[in-house]
């Protein structure tokens, strides 16, 4: 497939050596390295459920219900979709930035790496292929909860899942382009710092019409475009705004992208 | 003669102003073992990084087995084996899955990876640590490991960065047998060593490396027989005094060598040498006969030790 894509689309603009052929191959090596760590990937799971179940029994009670495009939900059914959009969001710049930093300049793995006929661009696109399929797994087992709990609406809400993979692909793009910016460990501290207030003031836990005139700082994150693609999903109603969403991710990815390619390139072949 | 396998002509790496390699021309034969020795920072590490295709060069030309290594990086890059300087082992994955993961970077079947694998891990001696850590292997053991990974892919051309830098000498045996065994494999190697019995043991043909430039080449005898002599007189005076007793010794070897611990004399006969310092009543504290060796054409070509 990327072949294809490779004949219709000019990419030497992406770097001298973009060339994607088997970034499959790094998927392959997490798989088997995982395999030890399983702990690890289910943990990724909990954060959202623990956040969903303190505020189905805590928060649900206080807040009532929240209008979602003119209909009433119960607060819980509200911030369920978010909290999907978020952890698509976590997982994707946890693997992308940490673990990626960890693999370039620690362990060197990518510098093994390109010593066979892997190339630059196979470890960025199987890095942030990695990421996307890791936060699909966290999304598929999430819309399961939020079904066993009653919050999904409708059919329609199956559509959150490439909803997710879109946020997946915009924040591990931007992750793994912000990480070949970083000179070491203290740098992660910035991504915390960044990630923090997307997590709260994406029209997460409330809705964006209660931030009154400051809607439109909201807007400026790419999380909040995330959580109305999801919330749109799952609520199965449908308006023009969602195509908007969906292009500023696309747009964003494909800026961090052309990035993360080329900044893989020149940091791996000096 | 056959087609050489490596030929670099005017080759040259730049970091910005300054100037890593180059111009140098090098060109190395199927089935040799080469060797660039020199001190650190002479350029040999670059260069070898141009010849593995993961650095761009600057200026000049470079081809491996007749391919440009702008353009067919990667299809040389199936075709060689690289040991880099430093260790660059999967710390996540056992010394086995090491080894058969880095196949599939080669699009080996994953059967073939493994049954390679199993093979290697004899080779390599390392058959009872398969499921190991990578973590828990002794420096001599990640090394070996470091080699059996290079060697998945079943290399013409294997590229050795410095190979037994920081092994005690036991572990730098078992390895440069391991190098001997390949090259009568017929497995051509390039190997980087700031070591000179290294490069005596190992290498057919050598070039001398300083300061991003060659300044010598040849098999390591001829190196030695061309600008050495034969033998050696090393004389270490009373700490402080080495400076004052040179001029005493002058004259009795062919050239002499003043270094902080130590005079070195070459002369074709070294015990001749020894007695008529002793004839001119001149009293080292000691003072040791050797055979020349590859430190002594450095020394000669730089003015400066190999290792400092």
């Amino acid at each position: 497939m990327s072949t294809i894509f490779l004949r219709i689309v000019p990419t030497s603009f992406l770097g001298t050596s973009f060339r994607v052929r088997r970034p499959h191959r790094m998927i392959e090596r997490h798989l088997v390295a995982y395999r030890r760590q399983w702990l690890i990937v289910v943990s990724g799971f909990f954060e959202p459920l623990f956040y969903l179940l303190s505020m189905r029994a805590g928060l649900g009670d206080l807040v009532g219900t929240v209008s979602v495009a003119g209909t009433q939900v119960p607060y819980d059914a509200f911030v369920a979709p978010a909290l999907m959009a978020s952890s698509a969001m976590n997982g994707a710049i946890f693997d992308s930035t940490g673990n990626v930093l960890h693999r370039l300049k620690y362990a060197r793995i990518y510098d093994a790496a390109l010593a066979t006929p892997m190339s630059p661009a196979d470890v960025a696109v199987g890095e942030i292929g990695w990421a996307l399929m890791r936060g699909q797994l966290y999304a598929i087992s999430f819309l399961g909860v939020m079904a066993a709990f009653g919050l999904v609406q409708s059919w329609w809400a199956l559509l959150a899942l490439p909803a997710c993979a879109l946020i997946g692909l915009t924040f591990a793009s931007i992750g793994f382009a912000a990480t070949t910016y970083m000179r070491g460990w203290t740098d992660m501290e910035i991504v915390t710092t960044a990630t923090m207030p997307l997590f709260l003031f994406s029209a997460t836990f409330f809705p964006i019409s209660s931030y009154g005139s400051w809607g439109w700082i909201v807007q400026l994150s790419p999380l909040y475009h995330g959580v109305a693609l999801v919330r749109a999903a799952n609520a199965g109603v449908w308006s023009a705004s969602v195509l908007g969403h969906a292009a500023v991710l696309l747009a964003l990815s494909a800026v961090a992208l052309v990035v993360a390619a080329r900044r893989i390139d020149t940091l791996l072949r000096k | 003669m056959p087609e050489p396998l490596i030929v670099a002509s005017q080759l040259v790496k730049r970091f910005g102003d300054f100037t890593a390699v180059g111009p140098i021309d090098v060109e190395v034969q199927p089935g040799e073992v080469f060797g660039f020795l020199g001190p650190n920072g002479a350029g040999k590490s670059s260069t070898m990084r141009m010849i593995a295709c993961v650095s761009p060069i600057t200026s000049g030309s470079l081809r491996l087995f007749g391919l440009d290594p702008a353009t067919h990086g990667p299809q040389i890059r199936a075709r060689i084996g690289v040991v880099p300087q430093l260790d660059t082992l999967d710390t996540e994955l056992s010394v086995q899955e090491n080894l058969w993961l880095y196949g599939r970077f080669f699009d080996l079947p994953r059967a073939e990876a493994k049954r390679r694998a199993t093979e290697l891990l004899e080779f390599a001696q390392l058959t009872d640590r398969a499921d190991s850590v990578v973590d828990n292997l002794s420096g001599g053991m990640k090394r070996r490991l470091s080699i059996a990974r290079s060697l998945i892919n079943r290399p013409e051309l294997l590229l050795l960065d410095e190979p037994t830098t920081g092994l005690d000498p036991q572990a730098r045996h078992v390895l440069w047998d391991r190098l001997y065994r390949l090259k009568q494999e017929g497995v051509t190697q390039v190997l980087t060593t700031h070591y000179m019995d290294e490069a005596e043991q190992l290498c057919d043909r050598l070039v001398v490396m300083d300061q991003g430039l060659i300044v010598a080449e040849g098999s390591p005898r001829s190196l030695i027989d061309q600008y050495a002599t034969r033998e050696v007189l090393e004389l270490r005076f009373p700490a402080g005094t080495n400076e004052a007793a040179a001029p005493q010794v002058e004259g009795i070897g062919e050239r002499q060598e003043l270094l902080p611990d130590r005079i070195l004399v070459y002369a074709h006969d070294g015990e001749a040498a020894l007695a008529a310092t002793h004839a001119r009543g001149l009293e080292p504290e000691s003072a040791l006969v050797r055979r020349s060796s590859l430190e002594d054409v450095f020394l000669l070509l730089t003015g400066r030790t190999l290792v400092d």
